[in-house]
């Protein structure tokens, strides 16, 4: 039993910050600045108590509730598989002109670069008529799901910024990405799993490092949680060798009841969330665990996936990524290296390595989209997949090897697809020039692209802020705009 | 506080209709940035359409060319601002550019006038935001209850509470009181003697003495690091994308030295800033330096260095600006200071101040000191001194090495002369490039570089057999990278070699040469030379690695002909060179070609060309012997010993050299660089030159007489006299972390943005205190942990709680969580496991596996052995992209940037830490011998022990109750099943021995998951 003084604080903050979202939706407008400084203020005094993570209205209806960002980290060819140029082609092995690559300055291009035609063949597919290379032959099946961005451009042409960058919004470590400031914004649906769940295959960790899903200056609790595939899913999850669960239960018992009698001698509110927070630890201690189960799946489920249980791949992180969704997670973010086809070696070439890269990816991804359209998911799901930036339309040629061929890393470029909640299916969005080297047409900054994932989950982006240091930050800093082309 | 808000939310709930009157708003915070950014733009500093100015309080209130006033006090709805706002007419409506006003801006503007339009007085001119005025020294307030202040800091608390008609608590029970200094003085809980001493001492001086003991303690200075180091962002990489190491630890040591020692706050202050050029300045006043040195260094391919150096001084200039004046200078970096009074000129003359260092974004951090220990010192020395002897015998002349010379040089020259240079008359490239002879006769390539080429070279031989053809390669300016290929990256790959002669007479008479050996002097691995004298091939051939830099050097190649036979004098020499690699433009850039006629052939001599010139003049000067004799010795068999030994006592010397400590320092420039405005902060839009300055609102320094300012101007300005905000701004950093919360709340921000101090007099006596005390911190902290207010115990009464949630008025003593490294200190000092060394490299306490994944790097982190796996937290390895798990969890930052002050959350991922990390097991299972080894001969006492050892004061009897009911059902559970006790405890145990020592172990699990033992309370 709780002292009534405690039980009466922790209510009046809640029903405070309530309050306080629901008045802010009943007139329409975004308090979520004033929240945020209410939050900020509690959180700073301690009274993390009001649960910073119980659900939160957004800013105005939402069509997505969830998200899953599928970041190919690296950076793939958007000209061998998406943006298809023809006059690239006549060109092969002419110098590139002049006029281009005078102003640029590339991460390894030296000397005159010589364009570079795709070796891969392109189609179109559905009855959108979207134009895919033959590496995405799994991708072309649910074509008239996908909205293609062919007009995606950024600032930054190294990797860790350009990451950071897009998660962040901007090039510079220290502000809270993405998934932390929707976890932030909306709160958590569940309460046995973390809000921000993050899955990494490909062999490496992004170059951006743990900031690509860091909370910055917002509350830690609003920090993505990485679960891993091998060791344990979720760091400090699994009790210590020969403490079983009951051991674990009665020691918990303990733990309640003399901080329960704690409670009753000093009163602080902090205590009863710290008791309550030992049960969500140990809910996590069985739902992280039966959520890493994938093994129980059944094997027509395998069988769309490609998955293979047991290993780390990015087949399994797309059913985990299902099985997260499905227990109400709001931001899954999923990282899969290997993309970087420098053509330095014939591992990673446009030829042999980006096949390698789709064979791994393309089925998944399919099998995500579509196994989240028959669970009636997708339509309040949103799915973003693409890279940091794009690559040259020019061969990189570093090491001067004829038989590989290789992009270098290009900003003002880059194609990402996006289907479900909220996003018009079956369109292609955007264009580039006939080199595919800048955008022609409806520009999509990285800024903007935040705006319209913010948009989809019923933010408002310039509303969506944080006080740090005398100064209102926000995801899309002091830019961006939300796509209306792209929103059904 | 979250009064205040509540009331602005009501305003928020019931927009653009009726509004509350009592509703308040504050001008600064709320009503100004609505005018800052949709209204001074036309009706500002620079425009005043229709006479009208935003940033006026007369011009509202008596209006602009038309003198109707916009804003009339009380009454929203008669204000012409709230009509024109409101309005549904196009033409009238204000902003007229851009979106309308938000509802809950429009709602904020009645608000504000309904409640009175409360507005300050201008700045200009009028009085200044009270931070921006120096602190002068209150007078201790009357109060009535005289008998509860200890010192000064009590009158001000006291007056305050009897302002709000509350009484002070009780002095906290004395275990607990204890506990609570020692963890805020040191960071670590007291002994159990400590406290029986504490308890026992009934004598007035007795808490004082316990002070005093703590102040002087060396581990006072680590704990005080803590929060000083995340001021200045330290960290043990470099960050960014390969975020490698950095070895910077001797400024950590520094901090904690200083701290120690209680080095004056100013100076403290100035030894960081500007400690290398103070005169005569001491190894440690540059060691200091290193505080500004922590800014981000990216080695990242590609990268602009100047980039990365202008971020690291806008992040030097922001954080300097936030650690000593709280200030959020940093929104000056694009445009002038929307709410306080910082133009972004005056950014860039504080940037100006910073921006005179040869630091770099150098991938070495250079400038760094080197520190060597004594010992390695008197190494070098012997070292040094051996060396010396060793050269003086290596370059010693004697008879012998005179003979020896003698004959090398006869045996050279002869050698030399059977090589000739080959004199090309014709040489050609089937794949268009323009083959050049030089002087030296030498052949430059250039003009056209074909995918692949063939050099033909004719030449004509006066020699009577060709036993031999030699090759060289050599680097020229001329190449990429000035190599010896003609491959962008400088390589060259020459996949054949082929030659043959013919008679003058008939030169299509061709006889080739056939080759039956070819060496040189390096090979590329998998690209040998006798790839090339073994037909033409595509995928091999040899390449000397002058792809990178190292390999960008002359080689030379030589081959052996088998089918030597009389030649006619002058036949006509053709050779040629194929490059035919896959690698395309892998062709020679320059190289030359000679012939020996030598009976058998060897190697010819590798001499450089001085040397050879010197060989071959008749003549020679004292230098050109003096040369050759030198160049002697590098080659002589009789000096190879000692050669031999100078080297080994080189690489000695060298191990030695690169074990010596280094740390970044700050450096002058000996030529200033010059500054810019940069537009809208961007690094390449460069605006107007600018010289060094001060902010004008916090300096009396005029800006003419600021042309000389230094960095070391700069940190005695930060704590001089007349800065108002140095004091104040430190002695609430130092009382939030005593309180959770400081007298100015936002700690970060004392601007008009920031809050209203709750005790304004309390904060400048104290800020005066620090001043009058020489800056003496350890004075500062006594004053405030002798005083009654902290003594106060922590138990908040329901009222209380409710009427100040966050104790601002201070009518009870300080509950906190406690930070991230205290609580791995704490449970380490209590399970007797802490390692107490200070100082030194960091450590690497275990972590879980495969956390340091990193792209482009092999780094690997290797746990610590013996002691150093038990450091305290401080002394944990940081690396920014990935610091130890356990601190992110408990909120500790990842030291990119400064951060002022940490969170404090309380999430399920800091219980799984606590309850499961193996470092937390270890150390349960070490109190559980604790208890059982030193608890007492029964179940209670061993728990009631243990509990003791965590939170210092008497366990209640209900408390040990519930500990010993847990053992005891553990222990049958794991007498029952004693693999999962030794599993626990240990495999090596014996199944009598393990259970028991499991169960106390998962008791101890329990114990140190305390929300009191985590709390600081």
């Amino acid at each position: 039993m709780l002292p009534k003084s405690v039980e009466f604080q922790q209510q009046a903050l809640q029903a405070i910050t309530r309050r306080h979202f629901f008045g802010k939706a009943a007139v329409g407008i975004g308090g979520l600045a004033l929240a945020s400084l209410l939050n900020d203020r509690l959180l700073a005094g301690g009274a993390s108590a009001l649960n910073a993570l119980a659900p939160k209205q957004p800013h105005f209806p939402a069509k997505a509730k969830r998200v899953v960002y599928l970041h190919m980290a690296g950076s793939p060819s958007q000209l061998d598989l998406f943006d298809y140029k023809p006059k690239l082609n006549e060109l092969n092995g002419q110098p590139c002109p002049e006029s281009i690559f005078k102003k640029e300055r590339f991460a390894f291009i030296k000397g005159v670069p010589k364009m570079l035609g795709t070796p891969h063949k392109f189609a179109k597919h559905g009855q959108s008529g979207i134009e895919l290379s033959n590496l995405l032959p799994r991708l072309a099946t649910v074509g008239d799901d996908i909205a293609v961005v062919r007009s995606m451009h950024t600032d930054q042409f190294n990797h860790a910024p350009a990451q950071i960058f897009l998660f962040t919004g901007s090039p510079r470590q220290g502000r809270p990405s993405m998934g932390s400031w929707l976890t932030y914004g909306l709160g958590s649906e569940t309460e046995n799993l973390p809000g921000f769940v993050v899955l990494v295959s490909g062999g490496k960790t992004p170059d951006g490092g743990a900031s690509l899903w860091g909370s910055a200056f917002l509350p830690t609790v609003y920090q993505g949680v990485q679960c891993r595939s091998q060791g344990e899913p979720v760091l400090y999850v699994s009790n210590p060798p020969g403490m079983d669960t009951q051991t674990r239960r009665r020691s918990l018992d303990t733990l309640k009841a003399l901080n329960e009698m704690q409670v009753e001698k000093v009163g602080d509110p902090e205590t009863v969330t710290r008791i309550a927070q030992y049960e969500l630890a140990y809910k996590m201690q069985t739902s992280v665990p039966e959520l890493m189960e994938i093994d129980k799946e059944p094997k027509s489920v395998h069988e769309m996936y490609g998955t293979e249980p047991g290993k780390v791949s990015f087949a399994n992180n797309c059913l985990l990524a299902r099985r997260l969704l499905e227990r109400g997670v709001r931001f899954v973010q999923l990282f899969h290296w290997g993309w970087d086809q420098h053509g330095d070696n014939k591992d990673n070439d446009i030829r042999d390595g980006l096949v390698r890269q789709t064979k791994q990816t393309d089925q998944a991804c399919t099998a995500l989209i579509k196994d989240l359209k028959q669970r009636g998911l997708l339509d309040d799901t949103l799915i973003v997949w693409g890279g940091e930036f794009g690559r040259t339309p020019m061969n990189e040629d570093r090491t001067g090897n004829k038989e590989l061929i290789g992009r270098d890393h290009h900003p003002h470029a880059f194609t990402i697809w996006m289907a479900g909640g909220g996003i018009k299916p079956g369109i292609t969005y955007g264009a580039t020039d006939e080199l595919g080297y800048f955008v022609s047409e409806n520009k999509v900054h990285v800024h903007d692209l935040q705006a319209t994932i913010l948009h989809c989950l019923g933010l408002e982006h310039t509303k969506l802020t944080y006080k740090f240091q005398g100064r209102d930050y926000r995801l899309t800093d002091v830019h961006g705009e939300v796509v209306k082309g792209l929103l059904a | 506080m979250l009064k205040r808000f509540t009331w602005v939310w009501i305003a928020v709930l019931v927009a653009g209709r009726t509004i509350a009157a009592e509703t308040k708003v504050d001008f600064d915070r709320d009503i100004k940035p609505i005018f800052a950014s949709r209204c001074y733009e036309c009706h500002g500093e620079k425009k005043q359409k229709s006479g009208i100015r935003f940033d006026r309080k007369n011009s509202l209130f008596e209006g602009g060319d038309e003198g109707k006033p916009l804003v009339v006090a009380g009454k929203s709805s008669d204000s012409i601002l709230v009509q024109r706002v409101t309005t549904q007419d196009e033409d009238e409506v204000m902003p007229p550019k851009g979106e309308r006003l938000t509802a809950e801006q429009i709602a904020l503007l009645r608000a504000w006038i309904d409640g009175g339009a409360s507005w300050p007085d201008d700045k200009a001119g009028g009085k200044k935001h009270w931070a921006y005025e120096k602190p002068v020294r209150p007078p201790l307030p009357k109060v009535t209850d005289s008998a509860w202040p200890r010192n000064s800091v009590d009158y001000f608390v006291l007056e305050r509470l009897e302002r709000e008609k509350l009484k002070p608590s009780a002095e906290a029970e004395r275990a607990i009181l204890l506990r609570r200094v020692s963890l805020d003085l040191i960071g670590l809980p007291p002994t159990l003697q400590e406290v029986d001493e504490f308890v026992a001492d009934r004598s007035p001086k007795a808490y004082e003495k316990a002070v005093d003991r703590l102040l002087a303690s060396p581990h006072y200075g680590e704990r005080w690091a803590r929060l000083w180091l995340d001021l200045a962002r330290y960290a043990d990489t470099q960050g960014y994308e390969k975020d490698d190491r950095r070895s910077i630890w001797p400024y950590r040591d520094w901090v904690i030295n200083a701290l120690n020692r209680d080095l004056p706050f100013d100076e403290f202050t100035i030894e960081q800033l500007a400690g290398d050029l103070l005169p005569d300045a001491t190894r440690e006043q540059k060691v200091a330096t290193g505080f500004h040195r922590n800014t981000l260094t990216n080695t990242e391919g590609g990268t602009d260095d100047e980039e990365f150096r202008h971020e690291a001084i806008v992040d030097r200039v922001n954080t300097t600006m936030s650690v000593w004046m709280a200030t959020t200078f940093n929104c000056a970096q694009c445009h002038n200071h929307k709410y306080d009074p910082f133009t972004m000129r005056e950014y860039y003359q504080v940037y100006a101040l910073l921006n005179q260092t040869a630091d770099a974004d150098r991938p070495d951090e250079g400038p760094v000191l080197k520190l060597p220990t004594p010992k390695q010192e008197a190494e070098l020395a012997r070292l040094e001194k051996e060396i010396s002897a060793a050269d003086a015998e290596y370059k010693a002349e004697t008879a012998e090495i005179k003979s020896a010379r003698e004959k090398w040089e006869e045996q050279t020259r002869s050698e030399l002369g059977n090589w000739k240079f080959l004199d090309a008359r014709e040489a050609r490239s089937a794949g268009g490039a323009t083959l050049t002879k030089t002087n030296d006769l030498s052949i430059l390539a250039g003009g056209t570089n074909a995918p692949n080429d063939v050099y033909t070279v004719v030449a004509t031989t006066d020699l009577k057999r060709i036993t031999g053809l030699r090759l060289e390669v050599m680097p020229d300016a001329s190449m990429p990278q000035k190599s010896v290929g003609r491959q962008p990256n400088g390589r060259f790959v020459l996949t054949g070699f082929e030659a043959g002669w013919a008679p003058k007479d008939n030169p299509e008479a061709k006889e080739p040469l056939v080759f039956s050996k070819a060496e040189a002097d390096y090979n590329q691995e998998n690209y040998h030379i006798t790839n090339v004298i073994s037909g033409i091939k595509t995928n091999v051939g040899w390449a000397t690695g002058a792809h990178e830099e190292k390999g960008r050097v002359e080689r030379a190649a030589w081959f052996a002909v088998s089918n030597a036979v009389e030649i006619p004098e002058g036949a006509i020499l053709t050779v040629k060179l194929h490059h035919d690699s896959k690698w395309a433009e892998a062709n020679i850039g320059r190289f030359r070609l000679s012939v020996t006629g030598m009976e058998s052939v060897a190697a010819p001599p590798k001499v450089p060309e001085k040397i050879r010139t010197i060989l071959a003049s008749k003549e020679r000067s004292e230098k050109e012997t003096k040369e050759l004799d030198r160049h002697f010795r590098t080659v002589a068999a009789e000096l190879k010993p000692v050669r031999d030994k100078i080297a080994e006592l080189k690489k000695n010397q060298g191990q030695v050299q690169a074990a010596i400590p280094t740390s970044p320092v700050m450096e002058a420039m000996t030529k200033p660089r010059d500054t810019h405005v940069l537009i809208r902060g961007g690094f390449l839009s460069k605006g107007e030159k600018i010289g060094p300055g001060f902010p004008a609102i916090l300096t009396s320094v005029k800006a003419n007489e600021s042309a000389n300012l230094s960095r070391l101007d700069l940190a005695r300005w930060l704590v001089s006299e007349e800065n108002p905000l140095t004091a104040r701004v430190t002695v609430n950093r130092i009382w939030e972390q005593y309180f959770g919360i400081g007298l100015v709340e936002t700690s970060e921000d004392f601007g008009t943005q920031g809050e209203a101090p709750s005790h304004p007099q309390l904060l400048d006596w104290l800020a005066t205190e620090l001043i009058g005390q020489g800056w003496s911190l350890k004075a500062l902290q006594k004053a405030i942990v002798m005083s009654a207010t902290y003594r106060q115990a922590s138990k908040a009464p329901a009222e209380l709680l409710e009427r100040d949630p966050y104790n601002r008025l201070l009518a009870r003593g300080p509950r906190v969580r406690l930070e991230a490294e205290m609580i791995r200190d704490q449970a380490l000092a209590i399970s007797g496991l802490l390692s107490k060394k200070l100082g030194g490299p960091s450590v690497f306490p275990p972590q879980p596996d495969g956390l340091w994944q990193v792209v482009y790097s092999g780094d690997a982190w290797n746990t610590s052995k013996g002691e150093d796996r038990y450091r305290r937290g401080l002394y944990t390895f940081w690396r920014r992209t990935m610091p130890h798990p356990a601190m992110v969890t408990f909120d500790a930052p990842s030291r990119e940037f400064c951060v002022v002050k940490r969170t404090r959350s309380n999430t399920p991922l800091q219980a799984l830490n606590l309850l499961n990390d193996a470092a937390y097991i270890e150390a349960a299972q070490a109190l559980a011998q604790r208890m059982m080894g030193d608890g007492g001969d029964s179940d209670e006492k061993r728990a009631a022990y243990g509990l003791r050892l965590c939170v210092a004061r008497t366990p209640e009897k209900g408390e040990v109750a519930k500990l010993t009911a847990l053992y005891r059902e553990q222990l049958a559970h794991f007498q029952n099943d004693s693999d999962a006790a030794r599993k626990l405890v240990g495999e090596k145990r014996s199944a009598e021995e393990a259970a028991p020592l499991a169960a106390w172990t998962v008791v101890a699990n329990v114990l140190l998951n305390l929300d009191e033992l985590i709390t600081k309370g």
